[in-house]
């Protein structure tokens, strides 16, 4: 903005239209502020490279090794802690399990269920939350407080315990899974989107959209939406850890996945029973990727959250 | 104030009485009876059985029987699968070790994690605060069933200083290790969560006010500050509770402690739904009532709410 | 000796983006009993010289210089040290009364805790102090008052209990930031004179941070001038205003708009032909009742029978206190709000009850421009998507080029250079962005703009020229407006005629040389008399004109009897006061005489 650039505009009428496009000074958005914080964020910005390698491991994983998830090597099986440890001679880089499967493969395979259940169960969460919680945002009054006064009710019931009994009733299945985590989890989301739309709503942006006659679905598209974007992704972001774990839990307990598949959680789960026989590293291979895929979406959510959403704004 | 509690308890009971017919339901639409087992019984036997339990009766006659008999005699009726027992043998075997170890992490969890955010957040940029975020991130990579065994493969085969499970009446070498798995989770969020909202209300007006009548630190955190500071923390507890009581279940599971955690995956495996329903209304209805208690404590400390 | 003597203090922030200079070698002197304004926009750095004084600023600040209190030098003290004079020797009160106390501690107990700390009186006595003070700054039922939460308490009388807190150790020094600014402007007359007693009653000498020159023309005797963290000029009052040496100083005196000036608003010509006729409207809103076991919601009736006409390219002025329903009406009449009742005729077509379909053709002609100029536009569109997205939906023929052409023209036309096309409100300042609000207001020529108290969020100059700007988009493009504001000076500075609203009702509506020259309802006379003028000569012979008892609140069945106390219904009835014409053009609402009202009025 500098007075040579502004010489030009002394003569509004006679300057062309395209020519004055071209000396525009180019503003910040928002979202090229928060690209740049997200980028300047070096423990955010290591953990998307980290987990970009994971899901290219759970994806492509299989192809490097010879072998599967479930034929068992009858030659190993007794005698796993001695002879199936892991070893990259033999192509058993991970090991193997105490069925004498190839830990590797499980562990790829694995690693594909629970974030596949991390991400889909955030995306079941996010879409149910942020439709339920922006309609009683934005439709206020009564629909709203009844629509709220329910989430109240199903908050205070232990989901868990609601998810384990799904599990048992309607039997056990990777779909269940999803829907039943996925289900649980969009509470919290739609009070965080209704809590968002009620102050949008009510700013006056919003407001002088409405008088000026923009119909509701443009006002809903153009000027609620992109403002609650952000706080969308950032939750979402956290939520699929917190999926993952879920489903790590229920799969720990033995009530998730069933056999020959796997997940963290089964996986953590075999190697807490074998440590004490020596066989360490069928904990600490999954433990591994659990640990660090968990720290990765934890960073990742924070820096999204710091850049989309800094408090000196 | 009273007025306040007691819409508060007209909210717990529509909420209780949901939590019991989506159960009952669920139980109720579960693919065959929990006596189809593998090999079919005679028909006769079945009729027979069902008559015991009162299966033949009704759906809502079950139901109202149900509620009636918990209500009146605190009787959750029969478990299906093990004859001799019933969901009230189980409740009083497993209960008291689950509320042992389940209280005193829920003590911990409160008074560590309160008293780490709150001198992180008096001491800002010192290495205590440090210490304090440091140890509150890595404590949400670490939920109890990470935590238990790497307590174990420490403390346990390393070390051989503490007892890799059971229970043993109690004893305090027992209570150690399910304490830590079971709290360290909350306590980082609790003390992550006190830090930040103490550092927000040090920053409030009222706090500059307290500063411009003279008053001396101490008493600006603990009568001025401390209070509004809670808030966050207090309505977290509510899911904390419900946490820790599923997180009971890792604990039974990995350090044999026979809790209640343990029978209820058990019945899960077994589809003895008489048990499984049992504890669900049991540890559900404990949920609702300390969510209620934790309004309430809520609406005391904020003045505001209490109309 | 001065009491308070600050020479060459520098007080320097320690930011991520370097270091910001707030206050650059500032010297004062504050005399005991003696009342120093000390006077500035924001960014002055006004606030933060005696946020070093007392200590209190954040911790990433740097001080420098000297601050001597009774010539003992306090700067650079310890908070240890700080805490035996703060509250004893010198008290500060704050701008915004409603945050200022803590929430979960009853008045009383707050209160207690300043003699507890510092005078080591306690019990019996200590609350005997309170309840004395809490009378002195004229707190009704002081003693119930004491037993309560701040919440419980309307903001003035925060203020209040504010004060009395400052007041309760005797300290020689009260620091008063902004003390009236979020208040309403008969509150502020009161809590001004409450300070006047004070300081002559007890000789306390005060510090007046603000940045309205008629406060300190009402109660200062000293003033000193800031801008930018740096002095810009100091002297008496009297020396200031009837002298000021320096071009900021005189700008800021002129920039402000008086009630006494001798400007001229034209009347508009009688031909000109009626645009809106609002017709007995009202707006009621279910709000929660408190307590009981079952919520229950009461209705509020926040506009109660409104009418009033304007004509073609006039200027409605319409003031009020908070909660006068000054801003339902406005959204009452864009139909942002639907009314409870009456109608509003637009061109002689009845707006309410239109479908949005068949509302929207009139959309076009009726704007709004908001108080809040960042939170008016989208923080996700740049300013020219803001001013556009009225065009898009009116003329959608334009091609974007064509679009970008008008948009660019506007912008130059409310004084936004146009290469700021793709700029986002939050790099713009709150004066620009209030220039985009009133672009995009103004896109497809519009022939009514509302103002919903479009210049109270800025400073005095940006005011001015906001206001400069609005006239002269009037005179360009003929449009009338309804211009809202709780700001006297303002409206009358921009009005034809102004409609005075007191709880959802219209009690005065004339021209505005009427109103200002000759008013006749009681209100309307307490509102003008507690209007500082920034003239102290002027100020010094006005006669504040004083009601009894507070505002009430909306919600109080009898508080439209008030001004009428003569022929208060009985309770339950809904009647309320009829009007009386008085002159052409100048109506009023029926009320008794002042003296009458004092008379009738039980006191609290």
């Amino acid at each position: 903005m500098t007075d040579k650039l502004a010489q030009p505009f002394q003569q509004p009428k006679t300057a062309d239209a395209a020519e004055r496009m071209v000396e525009n000074v180019q503003g910040r958005s928002l979202w090229a502020d928060a690209r740049r914080r997200f980028i300047g964020n070096k423990a955010a910005m290591v953990s998307v490279v980290l987990l970009t390698l994971i899901v290219l491991f759970s994806i492509f994983g299989q192809s490097i090794s010879e072998y599967d998830i479930e034929t068992i090597d009858w030659d190993i099986l007794g005698n796993v802690a001695n002879a199936g440890q892991p070893s990259l001679s033999n192509g058993h880089f991970f090991g193997f399990d105490e069925n004498g499967r190839d830990l590797y493969n499980r562990v790829v395979q694995g690693s594909r269920i629970s974030l596949a259940v991390g991400v889909i169960g955030a995306l079941v969460a996010v879409v149910v939350g942020t439709i339920y919680g922006a309609t009683a945002g934005y439709l206020g009054g009564r629909v709203d407080s009844i629509m709220m006064r329910l989430v109240d009710i199903f908050m205070s019931i232990p989901y868990m315990f609601v998810l384990i009994l799904l599990l048992v009733v309607a039997g056990r299945s990777i779909t269940m899974i999803f829907v039943g985590i996925g289900l649980t989890a969009w509470l919290d989301m739609s009070r965080i989107v209704r809590g968002q739309t009620l102050s949008l709503k009510n700013r006056e942006f919003v407001e002088a959209a409405v008088a000026t006659g923009v119909p509701t679905w443009r006002i809903i598209l153009r000027h609620i939406v992109p403002n609650l974007l952000g706080v969308v992704v950032v939750y979402a972001t956290l939520l699929v850890p917190q999926m993952i774990l879920t489903e790590s839990f229920i799969s720990f307990l033995g009530l998730g996945v069933q056999e020959p598949f796997t997940s963290w959680g089964a996986l953590l789960s075999e190697g807490t029973k074998t440590m004490n026989y020596g066989m360490l590293w069928q904990l600490a291979f999954p433990l591994f990727f659990f640990v660090v895929t968990i720290f990765c979406f934890f960073f990742i959510g924070d820096g999204l959250r710091d850049a989309l959403d800094p408090k000196d704004r | 104030m009273l007025n306040f509690i007691i819409r508060r308890i007209a909210v717990a009971i529509p909420t209780l009485i949901i939590l019991l017919i989506a159960s009952f339901w669920l139980m109720q639409t579960a693919p065959g009876g929990p006596f189809t087992s593998e090999r079919p019984l005679p028909a006769q036997v079945l009729a027979n059985i069902e008559a015991k339990y009162g299966l033949d009766q009704p759906v809502y006659k079950q139901l109202w029987d149900y509620v009636v008999g918990i209500l009146t005699q605190f009787d959750f009726g029969p478990s299906y699968k093990y004859k001799d027992r019933s969901v009230n043998d189980i409740i009083a075997q497993g209960f008291p070790v689950t509320l042992t170890y389940g209280v005193i992490s829920f003590l911990v969890a409160i008074i560590v994690g309160g008293a780490l955010g709150i001198s992180a957040a008096i001491r800002q940029n010192s290495w205590l605060d440090y210490f304090a975020v440091g140890v509150t991130i890595g404590a949400q990579v670490l939920p109890n069933f990470v935590m238990a065994p790497i307590l174990i493969l420490v403390f346990t085969l390393w070390l051989g200083w503490l007892p890799g499970g059971g229970w043993n009446g109690g004893q305090w070498q027992h209570i150690i290790m399910p304490v830590i798995a079971l709290s360290t989770s909350y306590m980082a969020s609790i003390a992550r969560l006190m830090r930040s909202s103490m550092l927000e209300v040090l920053r409030s007006n009222f706090i500059r006010t307290a500063r411009a009548k003279g008053l001396p630190e101490r008493t600006i955190i603990w009568r001025h500050a401390l209070k509004p500071s809670l808030l966050p923390v207090v309505s977290y507890l509510g899911p904390a509770f419900v946490g820790m009581v599923t997180g009971s279940f890792i604990i039974d599971a990995i350090f044999g402690t026979g809790g209640i955690g343990y029978f209820y995956v058990n019945a899960a495996f077994n589809r003895d739904y008489a048990v499984m329903m049992g504890l669900t209304i049991l540890l559900g209805s404990m949920t609702i009532l300390f969510n209620m208690v934790v309004d309430i404590l809520y609406a005391w400390i904020d003045p505001k709410i209490r109309l | 000796m001065a009491l308070l003597s600050i020479r060459d203090l520098n007080v320097n922030f320690q930011s991520m983006d370097g270091t910001v200079e707030a206050v650059k070698s500032i010297s004062l002197d504050i005399e005991p009993g003696k009342c120093l304004g000390v006077v500035g926009e924001s960014g002055s750095g006004k606030s933060q010289t005696f946020m070093a004084a007392m200590g209190l600023l954040a911790p990433n600040a740097r001080t420098s210089g000297s601050v001597m209190l009774e010539g003992q030098e306090i700067l650079g003290r310890s908070q240890n040290e700080l805490n035996q004079i703060r509250g004893r020797d010198m008290s500060m009160i704050f701008q915004d009364p409603l945050t200022a106390l803590t929430p979960h501690m009853k008045i009383g107990i707050q209160m207690e805790e300043m003699l507890n700390l510092h005078s080591n009186i306690r019990g019996a006595e200590a609350k005997k102090l309170c309840l004395d003070w809490m009378n002195r700054v004229h707190i009704p039922e002081a003693r119930a008052r004491l037993g309560q939460y701040p919440h419980e308490l309307s903001g003035g009388m925060r203020q209040r209990v504010m004060i009395a807190m400052a007041m309760l150790n005797q300290p020689k020094l009260l620091i008063a930031d902004e003390p009236t600014t979020a208040l309403d402007v008969t509150v502020q007359a009161e809590i001004l004179d409450l300070m006047h007693t004070l300081k002559t009653e007890e000789n306390t000498a005060i510090a007046l941070i603000t940045h309205d020159m008629g406060v300190v023309a009402r109660m200062c005797d000293d003033v000193q001038v800031m801008r930018h963290g740096q002095f810009v000029e100091g002297g008496t009052t009297d020396q200031i205003f009837s002298n000021p040496q320096e071009a900021y100083t005189q700008e800021l005196l002129s920039a402000m708009p008086r009630i006494d000036g001798d400007d001229v608003r034209p009347d508009i010509s009688p031909d000109a032909g009626t645009v809106l006729d609002v017709t007995d409207v009202e707006v009621t809103f279910d709000v929660k009742k408190p307590g009981g076991l079952i919520p229950r919601t009461l209705p509020l009736r926040a506009v109660r029978g409104v009418s009033f006409d304007l004509a073609e390219g006039e200027t409605l002025g319409i003031v009020g206190e908070s909660g006068c329903g000054k801003s339902t009406l406005a959204r009452a009449v864009l139909q942002l709000i639907d009314p409870t009742q009456g109608s509003v005729a637009w061109l002689g077509r009845d707006l309410v009850g239109l479908s949005k379909s068949s509302l929207k053709p009139h959309r076009k002609d009726l704007q709004i421009v908001f108080q809040d100029p960042l939170a008016s536009l989208d923080p996700r569109m740049t300013i020219s998507a803001s001013i556009e997205e009225p065009l898009k939906e009116f003329q959608p023929g334009l091609t974007r080029t064509q679009r970008l052409e008008v948009v660019a023209d506007m912008m130059e036309r409310v004084g936004l250079s146009a290469n700021m096309i793709n700029r986002y409100p939050h790099e713009l300042s709150g004066g620009q962005n209030q220039r985009v609000g009133i672009a995009r207001a103004m896109i497809n020529k519009p022939r009514l703009i509302i103002c919903d108290e479009a210049v109270s969020a800025l400073d005095v100059s940006i005011q001015a020229q906001i206001l400069t700007l609005l006239k002269d988009l009037q005179a360009e493009f003929g449009m009338s407006m309804l211009f809202i504001s709780h700001d006297l000076s303002v409206v009358r500075s921009i009005s034809n005629r102004i409609m005075v609203l007191y709880l959802g009702r219209v009690v005065e509506m004339a021209s505005r040389d009427q109103i200002f020259d000759d008013p006749k309802h009681p209100y309307t006379m307490s509102l003008i008399s507690a209007v500082p003028v920034p003239d102290p000569k002027v100020e010094a012979s006005r006669q504040r004109i004083r009601l009894p008892g507070e505002l009430p609140s909306p919600m109080d069945p009898g508080a439209m009897w008030r001004f009428l106390p003569s022929r208060k219904p009985e309770e339950g009835s809904v009647e309320m006061p009829g009007m009386t014409q008085v002159a052409p053009g100048h109506v009023v609402q029926e009320h008794d005489s002042i003296e009458d009202i004092h008379r009738l009025t039980p006191q609290a």
